[in-house]
């Protein structure tokens, strides 16, 4: 019985392992380095609106200065 | 008082998590599976928000509670922000999951329960937000919000957690379970996964804090100009006669 459940299970593993093979992916894109264009196009935009998020707070700090609301 | 949404060390956090996420999220290594392919990745952002959602209506939550237990307006400016910061990051998350479904379930609404019940909780939420914009008195306006607030976020844990486990969903991590189950094993996936959690909630609250800091400045420029009220000729009701004011009267409590 147990034994029988180790093959099922050992017999399993490769078919699992052949599976996965064969799922296609992206790798050429990354192989080619293309994909750090991608992530740097993306951290750029990113950048660009954390400064102006920044620029909202410093502007926020500014109204609360004058209104004397500092705690 | 509400210090902690000033300081910057949590904003500085959340933007090195997010440039993590970007990174990672994008180079590392992920579970080659079938269907999913690369929008596997896709877990780093579209996941998120159904996550940064949920810890921000919690927010929202705990504060309107907080505002029955001890009115406030600061309390209710807290509740109302950081539910519309959740419901924003719930529409994100709709929307980016038809997109995906689009491509991988085929049709970007497929009525999968758990499709549904996301649209469901949303529509409960905007409910709140008309609701509340619906009330012209700002106590009213507070209380009544707190109590529906409490009651839409009963209703969106068991739509969310419970009812789609009950059926099956082409959800990713269902049959039974719409959490995790097809990753569990996956430390790779949680890697990223529980940083960007982390960095889109922490992004999120900082774009509420700008909105409650906005909201409360918008409060001391009503209070003060309610001190230096002058009343003017249309309102001073010495200055309209009898008559006029009977009818002013009558029309008001129509």
């Amino acid at each position: 019985m147990i034994l029988s459940l180790c093959l099922i299970l050992t017999s399993a593993v490769p078919t699992l392992a052949q599976q996965t093979e064969e799922v296609t992916m992206a790798d050429t894109f990354r192989a080619e380095g293309k994909i750090y264009v991608v992530v740097a196009v993306i951290l750029l935009i990113f950048a660009g609106l954390v400064i102006y998020m920044v620029r909202i707070d410093r502007k926020v700090k500014r109204l609360e200065k004058e209104l004397d609301m500092e705690k | 008082m509400n210090s902690i949404l000033k300081k910057s060390w949590w904003k500085i956090f959340a933007v090195v998590l997010m440039v993590y996420t970007i990174v990672a999220g994008l180079l590392f290594d992920v579970p080659r599976l079938a269907i999913l392919n690369e929008t596997i990745r896709v877990l780093y952002f579209h996941v998120p928000m159904w996550f940064g959602m949920i810890i921000l209506l919690t927010v929202s939550v705990v504060y309107s509670i907080r505002y029955l237990n001890k009115p406030s307006q600061k309390f209710d400016n807290y509740a109302l922000e950081f539910a519309n910061i959740g419901v924003v990051f719930g529409v994100l998350g709709l929307l980016s999951g038809a997109l995906w479904a689009n491509y991988t379930w085929g049709s970007p609404w497929s009525s999968d329960p758990k499709q549904n019940a996301a649209a469901i909780a949303m529509l409960i939420y905007f409910a709140y937000l008309i609701l509340r914009n619906s009330l012209e008195d700002e106590q009213q306006r507070a209380k009544i919000g707190a109590i529906y607030n409490i009651f839409a976020f009963a209703t969106l844990i068991p739509l969310l957690f419970v009812l789609p486990r009950l059926t099956d969903s082409l959800h990713p991590g269902n049959g039974g379970n719409p959490g995790f189950n097809a990753y569990d094993l996956d430390s790779k996936l949680r890697l990223v996964f529980y940083p960007a959690v982390l960095g889109w909630t922490l992004l999120g609250t900082w774009l509420t804090s700008q909105r409650i800091r906005l909201k409360a400045i918008n409060q001391v420029l009503d209070d003060q100009s309610e001190e230096h009220y002058i009343p003017t000729e249309k309102h001073d009701p010495e200055l309209v006669s009898d008559t006029d004011q009977r009818s002013t009267y009558s029309r008001s409590a129509d």
